[in-house]
């Protein structure tokens, strides 16, 4: 979906949000509250000057509009694959996004976050995975590694995980595989500024994803080694 | 001296520890093994590469998990992710002195892929809320296969990371950089130029990596020792003081293409001799010089 | 992958052995090796993951030597190989059943 009918679907009280290249943010109205969005377009590979932006995002709605939630509309091919990204470090970039996420989340605020194109690996990670709750349009696609490619490094023949994947959700690229899992909480369709507004409205209370992914059938044994883990006697 | 880098999991576990103190939760005899593998002609482990346990380290509480590469690489699945999760849940039930993450890996298993990154964020968040509980998190990257993938954002979500020249910090390892972009964008046959730039005496420089140590099991116990007395801090002002060092490290070398460029500019002489000194000779030569 | 299962009488049990012992990887050539006691009336009991299917027989002759070298009774030796040689399966026993029999993990 275009993102600036995306973002006067899911605002149709108005927005604040200005654009430079492929990073976008400010803020919109939905139902009387005030939400802060941050968000890339076309697909964009996340290198260290973006993961480096969207955190001082996060930072300062921190630090200027406590307690305002945030939705993250990232559109990522996953993280840029680079010598430069790498001898810079990009993983700490990645992690301090990750960081900058979770003191929001501290700090009270509520974060969202909306797959509406791609969300791929690490630029998933690093963002909306984090996010209290990760909500996707229906034709949004998220993977790790599409199959060709993931036949080629396992070296399982592709007709055999094409097959697999018919029945198994754990590692064919698909929104619906991730919902079955728990990792993404519902889809959003139809009036999606109502979508949002349940959603802000919603209890969080901590990471509900095992849990989801058990009762959905796609993920039965995280809970439980979890779960064992933390409270097997030794 | 006994090699950090040559041990499995297990083995660096036993040397770290006080004798005898590790005490595994869901060991091999557990038979906890991946449900995914089979369905795909692969072998599983008994402990899914990962072994997570309570021990002491000098007479200190810690809880540990230790990652096997030589088990897929350390690659993170459905149960070797969970074990990690839940250790860090029991942190928080139980309160010991510190976490120690003894990393090897290469990032999310492929085999189970969406399994393995949705875990590695839930363990993202399990490692965020025990440094917000005030646990110490320490992360020890010594291995054959280095740490990459989500792994390699874990490692810097915690408190200090611990390495040796040998061990090797990144997101995207040099080969699916290769793959993907080209032999041109990074060679990963070229090794003195895969660990001038993920190894651990570039990470030091940079500041990824909090103490540098030889390739002695010794050597790392010690600086997680040490390392045990931090303070966790992960207020506004923390993540402030990191994004501006972050932003000076873009400021200053951003258009660096070689360790060799960042290492001069940080007033390193002689930049090139860097690779071949020992740790020692390497500690002594950048003193004061760390970005 | 194949699964195999192999018996053997006439051992000895472990006077107060090990809760278990594991020794090796999962890795490519490599195997892992878990032996714990178990009630099997006087058996020793191995079941073999593999990943290299049909070789049957060569796990038959390396394990009858095995024995041969370890007669244990009462033992359940579990495990996942990825193609290791007939030599390293070998010696990962050895390793492993030394080990449970003198009651010290290696």
């Amino acid at each position: 979906m275009d993102v600036k009918n995306l973002l006067n679907r899911l605002f149709p009280d108005g927005h604040d949000i200005a654009f430079d290249g492929v990073y976008f943010d400010g803020s919109g109205r939905v139902y009387g509250a005030e939400v802060a969005v941050i968000g890339t377009i076309d697909n964009t590979p996340i290198g260290i000057e973006l993961a480096f932006r969207m955190a001082g995002a996060v930072l300062e709605v921190v630090r200027r509009h406590p307690g305002r939630p945030i939705l993250l509309l990232v559109d990522t091919q996953g993280q840029r694959l680079s010598h430069r990204d790498e001898l810079l470090g990009i993983n700490g970039y990645m992690a301090h996004l990750a960081k900058c996420i979770d003191l929001a989340r501290r700090n009270g605020h509520r974060v969202l976050g909306l797959v509406y194109g791609q969300a791929v690996s690490g630029g998933f990670l690093a963002t909306s995975l984090l996010a209290d709750r990760c909500y996707a349009l229906p034709d949004a696609e998220i993977r790790v590694m599409n199959l060709p490619a993931m036949a080629r490094v396992t070296k399982i023949p592709l007709e055999r995980l094409t097959e697999l994947s018919a029945s198994s959700p754990v590692f064919a690229p698909g929104v619906e595989n991730y919902r079955r899992m728990g990792a993404i909480a519902g889809l959003w369709d139809g009036d999606l500024a109502t979508c949002l507004a349940e959603a802000l409205a919603a209890p969080v209370e901590g990471d509900p994803r095992r849990e989801l992914g058990e009762e959905r059938g796609g993920r039965l044994l995280a809970r439980k080694v979890a779960e064992r883990v933390r409270r097997d006697a030794v | 001296m006994s090699s950090y880098y040559e041990d499995s999991a297990r083995g660096r576990l036993d040397g770290l520890l006080d004798p005898g103190s590790l005490i595994e939760i869901l060991p091999p005899t557990e038979r906890m093994v991946s449900p995914h593998l089979r369905q795909l002609d692969t072998p599983a482990a008994f402990d899914d590469g990962i072994v997570v346990g309570e021990g002491r380290l000098d007479g200190r509480r810690v809880l540990v998990a230790a990652q096997e590469g030589g088990f897929m690489g350390g690659a993170v699945g459905e149960v070797h992710g969970a074990k990690l999760t839940g250790l860090m849940e029991r942190a928080l039930d139980t309160r010991p002195d510190g976490v120690l993450l003894l990393v090897e890996s290469g990032g999310v298993r492929l085999h189970e892929a969406n399994a393995g990154l949705i875990a590695v964020s839930e363990v993202m968040r399990a490692v965020l809320a025990v440094r917000a509980a005030g646990i110490p998190v320490i992360v020890l990257d010594g291995g054959t296969f280095g740490c990459f993938g989500g792994m390699g954002i874990v490692a810097r979500l915690c408190d200090a990371v611990v390495m040796s020249e040998e061990g090797r910090l990144g997101l995207s390892g040099p080969e699916v950089i290769e793959t993907t972009m080209g032999v041109e964008e990074f060679d990963s046959r070229d090794r003195a130029l895969v660990w001038r730039t993920v190894g651990g005496k570039h990470r030091y420089l940079l500041g990824e990596a909090a103490t540098l140590v030889e390739d002695d099991v010794a050597a790392f116990r010690a600086a997680a020792l040490a390392l045990l007395e931090q303070t966790p801090d992960l207020s506004l002002a923390a993540l402030d003081a990191e994004h501006a060092a972050l932003g000076s490290r873009l400021e200053r070398f951003g258009d660096c293409r070689d360790a060799l460029d960042i290492w001069e500019k940080l007033g390193v002489e002689e930049p090139e001799k860097l690779p071949i000194l020992d740790t020692a000779g390497f500690l002594a030569t950048v003193r004061d010089r760390r970005a | 992958m194949e699964t195999l299962t192999y018996e053997y009488r006439g051992g000895r049990p472990v006077n107060s052995p090990p809760p278990s012992v594991l020794v090796g990887v999962v890795g490519s050539g490599n195997l892992e090796v878990l032996v714990e006691p178990a009630p099997l009336g006087g058996l020793c009991r191995v079941e073999v993951q593999t990943a290299a299917v049909g070789f049957g027989a060569t796990w038959q002759a390396v394990l009858d030597d095995v024995f041969a070298r370890h007669p244990l009774a009462d033992v359940r030796i579990s495990i996942n190989d990825v193609g290791a040689t007939p030599a390293v399966v070998g010696l990962r026993l050895d390793q492993a059943l030394d080990a449970f029999a003198g009651g010290t993990q290696p």
